[in-house]
């Protein structure tokens, strides 16, 4: 029976994965391929833990993670966009980064709490709300405004958009940043709404989940959303197997997200394959841009 | 109006004997990049209302000049000016807002989007939505290039494409419009409705300034013709008052070398493609059971409109992709299942139209891209252990063959120039001495001394007795070095005919035709 | 306006200049970081790069160095041959986690039984572990398309669980109290893999990651089958041209570094890591990436990267031990390191021109 609480958990459970994918999606749609997006996660978590926890308001770690996963990805913006490194290694460079540098600074704030999240309507917190909220806004800022309109242009053919005079590098550097910032939030909620404290490493592969869910979203804000629920609705399912002392151990139980990856990855990809039909992946996307002659 | 150092008159006179006045007038443009003048003290002006050439050899500076006046390039000195206002646009936003409109040579198309969407990126403040489609469905009746504002760019044909790039400088009411090129993508008969198009643009006043090295088009449609050549002009001239061959000695600066087709025999039948049909693939265009035989000593041309067949169809013979039994055979061995190694070893060879990537790897020495076709043929390798003494020794006979110009074989391809690189790429073919050799737009970019060298150096091979097959889109060139043509179009190739006696319209009916283009109708 | 130009070539003195721009640029930054954390900046740098070789404990640091430099450097010699052909396997983390496990399997269910077979057979079983976990990963993508990087990495998490799983469950020794964690190996004679001179730190990982050197070098730079890698990493379509199947280069190399991680594995867990717990990754598998890159992706210099990022596990636990330093500055490090080394590769690629404005 899925009630009205199993639901919530599937929402609650889908939300960073939903805000991290929904901004790797408009980096990727730009032409950006950000293997960052676990260094950004675990960055936003933790700065949006420490702020919430120094202020006492979780709007404030919210803001702040943010911000704090925007101002890291820029590092790695710089040196794709402004130096042309390698997308791929700079990216791994990103989260690894990102981990080492929250569990240094991570140290003080562990075996804290975290303030707690004030409910919203119908029980379901803000967050959450702003989550689904994006998922439309998304779709109409990219399908149906000029600065869409532009982003999209130089995610499929950096060459041409550049030919008719759009600043690549910028628009990209942009698009970075905001995915920085929505994978920001997505950590944040990991520690401020989710398990309400700090610890090292805690988004736990997330973060390469939210680019398995880009690809099986065909870049598209509503299949990150299909994606980001089925994801939750995983991870949900393998919580109560677990509480109803379902015979497998528990750390086999526990892989279950990271396997539906794969097969979700896997049947896209299959199916991209084989039916012919082309990817839906940006014609530029990974390729660094510099502009010859 | 015209005056300083280089004194041009810039007056088009009509039949009628109206002159009208000059809109666009470059002085003294220069531009170096690193070892390169690419643009030298350039001047030149365009009228209002003339179809103006500009030509020149590949890397004599023509898209330099032209990215210029369209705000992608600044230039190190001198100045443009347009309509009688001075003329530097930062970028091509403002060149658009001054009236430049440009068609690329190489699309500027984005193939996942519209074509309402790629004409609205085109725009500095496109109307919305609906106005948008309107106003394409207008421009489209006015000049007769229907179009459907709803497609996707990556299901259209490559002269629907250039219709989007046309409609989207038209929307722009450009006072120059700027075409690089526009006819290589295009059939003759396409070539013709495009020149009418143009035509019927000039009699309303814009000024079109046409890159191109075909010169018969050049000499048939345009009013003046500037000439580049390394960077600097050459002459303005009317071209019609010349002849293709004196347009073709100034654009080079010498006479052109003619090749020597004589001494060679046709014999047994070497090469048999039959029945060769690819798998369709997302992009690019399938074979349809395409079927030829190449005899010894003979040189087929196939020629076609890129993108209707050529690439699968080198990738097909030169074993990168594999075939039912039967449908590639060399000297009756059937070589349909082997991959490019057995194909190299049984003596098919062949040389992609893609230097950079695909004939060869721009980072790596000319030494290194002599083992990687080299391999087996010439012994470079044995057991698996590469023999670099033997590789370095065939690279430097290969620079010494073909006149490679390079400071050795130890450069990296990349930093030859495309000539260079291009003889480098087929003369490590040819001295493997191959039964068959497939070549891919062989003087692709290439300057002309290099050109007339390689096609010199495939005849020759030929002549030896080797099969030629080679596949190109520069229908002259075609003409001039092959025994029996074929046309590929759509995926499909048509029965070889003997090429003695094939006039252009022929062969551009054997190449599709106009595709359903429609001529202009004369505006109202 | 400072720009990049394309270099046709690059020098050779930059190319070894550049990694070592890159380890000056991470000290002086993570210096930086030091004093700004209120740590005494030419200490703490002293600490993790100096006094682990020279200082006063060093007797007991410098054979650490191997200990940690061996799986380092055989991960990365396999990986490094992959990235050179453009085939990203983020996942020796997981391999070697598997390939530690199957080659335990081998020593406890051989267990007590004495013979000079066991060894060999462990090797044997956890290069292959990591091969077939290396495998996964290629299979898929060659049937289906599926990205290598995601599927290796989320592989990674998997095999996570999977060690922790036989730590609790099927490999739990049953002299251990109930505490999770296998048998000890090194207290199993014919499954040891014990320090083979002493003071050195060498072990049987440390032999094979020599020759993993060696023999990856006669591959990549004498054999047409390395050269064919190269191609393929720089121009995948002059791969195929030159008769390169894309889905057998992608087996070949997923498999061959899935092998060499696998077997890194193995050894740690039969060494210094003595037996399987559930935390038994410790991260090589992921700075092996930075070594291969610091190394960039040459035998020669992922020896010596495999050395210096070694160090800097030493002098990092050394500088936790006397300053206080937090014991992730490692990863720190590692992370800058990485930054610094893309960064100042992009001089290898391009040349730096002062232009005005355009």
């Amino acid at each position: 029976m899925i009630g009205w609480t199993t639901l919530l958990l599937l929402m609650s459970a889908a939300t960073p994965i939903l805000f991290a994918a929904l901004g790797e999606a408009i980096a990727e749609r730009s032409g950006v391929l950000n293997l960052g997006v676990e260094g950004m996660m675990i960055t936003g978590a933790l700065a949006g833990f420490a702020a919430a926890h120094a202020t006492g308001s979780p709007l404030a770690g919210f803001v702040a993670g943010a911000a704090a996963g925007a101002a890291i990805s820029l590092i790695f913006g710089v040196l794709t966009q402004y130096l042309l490194t390698n997308q791929v290694a700079t990216g791994l460079a990103l989260t690894m980064f990102g981990l080492g540098l929250t569990a240094m600074f991570g140290r003080p704030y562990e075996g804290v709490k975290a303030p707690s999240m004030p409910g919203g309507p119908l029980g379901v917190n803000w967050a959450i709300w702003l989550g689904l909220a994006l998922v439309p806004v998304t779709w109409f800022v990219l399908n149906r405004t000029r600065r869409g309109l532009i982003l999209r242009g130089v995610g499929e053919n950096h060459d041409a958009a550049h030919a008719l005079g759009y600043k690549v590098r910028l628009v990209r550097l942009t698009a970075i940043a905001i995915g920085g910032a929505l994978a920001g939030i997505g950590g944040a909620y990991v520690s401020i709404a989710t398990v309400l404290q700090w610890t090292e490493g805690m988004t736990a592969g997330a973060g390469w989940i939210a680019l398995a869910i880009v690809v099986f979203a065909g870049w598209s804000p509503w299949g990150v959303l299909a994606g980001a629920w089925l994801f939750g609705g995983v991870a949900v399912l393998q919580l109560r197997l677990q509480a109803a002392g379902v015979a497998v151990p528990v750390q086999l139980l526990s892989m279950a997200p990271y396997l539906a990856t794969i097969i979700v990855l896997v049947i896209i990809s299959a199916r991209q394959k084989y039916r012919g039909r082309g990817s839906a992946a940006p014609g530029s996307l990974g390729r660094p841009f510099h502009a010859t002659r | 109006m015209c005056n300083g150092r280089n004194r041009l008159t810039c007056q088009k006179h009509d039949g009628d004997g109206v002159t009208t006045a000059e809109l666009f007038r470059a002085e003294g443009l220069s531009k170096t990049y690193p070892g390169v003048r690419a643009n030298d003290d350039v001047s030149f002006c365009v009228a209002a209302g003339e179809i103006h050439a500009l030509l020149g050899e590949n890397g004599a500076g023509k898209s330099t000049l032209v990215k210029t006046i369209y705000g992608l390039i600044r230039p190190d000195a001198g100045q443009m000016r347009l309509g009688g206002a001075p003329h530097a646009p930062a970028d091509p936003h403002a060149a658009r807002a001054a009236g430049v409109g440009m068609v690329f040579q190489h699309f500027s198309l984005f193939d996942a989007l519209t074509v309402a969407e790629n004409i609205a990126l085109g725009m500095d403040a496109p109307p919305r939505r609906a106005d948008l489609s309107r106003r394409i469905a207008q421009v489209s009746a006015a000049y007769g290039l229907p179009l459907n504002p709803a497609r996707r760019i990556e299901s259209l044909s490559a002269g629907e494409r250039q219709r989007v790039e046309i409609v989207r400088c038209l929307l722009g009411n450009p006072r120059l419009l700027i075409m690089d090129e526009p006819t290589s993508v295009l059939t003759p008969q396409e070539a013709e409705i495009l020149f009418a198009t143009l035509r019927q643009l000039a009699a309303q006043g814009t000024a079109i300034l046409y890159i191109s090295h075909k010169l018969d088009e050049i000499r048939t449609h345009c009013d003046r013709a500037t000439i580049l050549r390394q960077g600097r002009v050459v002459s303005t001239v009317n071209p019609r008052d010349h002849s293709a061959r004196e347009l073709a000695a100034m654009m080079v600066g010498a006479e052109m070398r003619l090749v020597d087709r004589s001494g060679r025999q046709a014999g047994e039948v070497v090469l048999t493609v039959a029945g060769l049909t690819s798998a369709p693939a997302s992009e690019g265009t399938s074979l349809q059971d395409v079927g030829f035989q190449v005899r010894s000593g003979e040189i087929l041309g196939i020629g076609g409109v890129a993108g209707n067949g050529q690439e699968e169809l080198i990738a097909a013979l030169s074993g990168e992709t594999t075939g039912r039994p039967g449908t590639v055979m060399l000297d009756g061995g059937d070589l349909s299942a082997q991959g490019p190694e057995p194909r190299r070893r049984a003596g098919l060879l062949a040389a992609p139209e893609d230097r950079l990537g695909h004939a060869a790897v721009p980072e790596m020495s000319l030494t290194e891209n002599a083992i990687l076709t080299g391999a087996t043929r010439q012994q470079l390798q044995k057991r698996g252990v590469i023999d670099h003494r033997a590789a370095r020794c065939f690279a430097e006979t290969i620079i010494a063959d073909f006149d490679v110009r390079t400071p050795g074989p130890a450069t990296a391809a990349g930093a030859l120039s495309g000539g260079n690189l291009q003889k480098f790429v087929i003369g490590r073919e040819i001295l493997q001495n191959p039964r068959a050799l497939v070549v891919n737009q062989p003087t692709w970019g290439v300057d002309a001394g290099a050109a007339a060298a390689i096609r010199q150096a495939l005849l020759d091979l030929a002549g030896r007795g080797a099969a030629v097959v080679v596949i190109s889109q520069d229908l002259d060139e075609l003409l001039e070095l092959s025994d029996r043509f074929a046309a590929l179009n759509n995926g499909r190739l048509s029965a070889p005919v003997a090429t003695e006696g094939l006039t252009l319209e022929q062969i551009g009916l054997m190449l599709g035709g106009a595709h359903g283009m429609e001529v202009a109708h004369v505006a109202a | 306006m400072l720009q990049l130009e394309p270099r046709a070539a690059t020098p050779w003195w930059l190319a070894i200049a550049s990694p070592l721009m890159a380890v000056v640029a991470t000290m002086v930054a993570g210096g930086a970081l030091f004093a700004l954390m209120g740590f005494d900046p030419v200490a703490s740098i002293r600490t993790i790069f100096w006094d682990p070789l020279f200082g006063p404990a060093s007797g007991y640091s410098r054979p650490q160095l191997l200990v940690k430099a061996g799986p380092l450097i055989l991960i990365a010699s396999g990986l490094a041959i992959g990235f050179r052909a453009g085939i990203w396997n983020i996942g020796a983390e997981g391999q070697y986690i598997i390939g530690g496990i199957c080659g335990a399997a081998v020593a406890l269910a051989a267990y007590p039984a004495e013979g000079a077979w066991i060894f060999p057979a462990m090797v044997l079983a956890g290069a292959a572990g990591g091969w077939a976990w290396g495998m996964i990963p290629a299979t898929l993508r060659n049937w289906t398309g599926a990205s290598e990087i995601l599927v290796s990495l989320m592989l990674v998490y998997v095999a996570q669980r999977v060690a922790a799983w036989m730590a609790f469950g099927p490999m739990r020794s049953p002299e251990g109290f109930g505490m999770p964690g296998s048998r000890n190996l090194q207290h199993y004679p014919s499954a040891a893999n014990p320090e083979l001179a002493a003071g050195t730190g060498a072990h049987w990982g440390v032999i094979a990651a020599g020759l993993a050197v060696l023999a990856t070098w006669f591959l990549m730079s004498r054999h047409i089958r390395g050269f064919r890698i190269r191609v393929a990493g720089m121009a995948p379509r002059a791969a195929r041209f030159a008769g390169v199947r894309p889905e057998t280069l992608v087996a070949f190399c997923l498999g061959l570094s899935g092998a060499l991680a696998g077997m890194a594995g193995l050894f740690e867990v039969s060494g210094p890591g003595g037996q399987i717990t559930d935390s038994f990754g410790s991260g090589y598998g992921f700075t092996a990436i930075i070594v291969a890159f610091l190394g960039r992706l040459h035998p020669l210099g992922i020896l010596l990267a495999g050395l210096l990022l070694a160090l800097t596990y030493i002098g990092g636990e050394l500088a936790q031990l006397m300053l206080q330093l937090p014991a992730a500055t490692v990863q720190v490090f590692q992370g800058m390191l990485l930054f610094f080394l893309l960064g100042f590769d992009t001089l290898t690629r391009y040349r730096l021109r002062w232009r005005a404005a355009k």
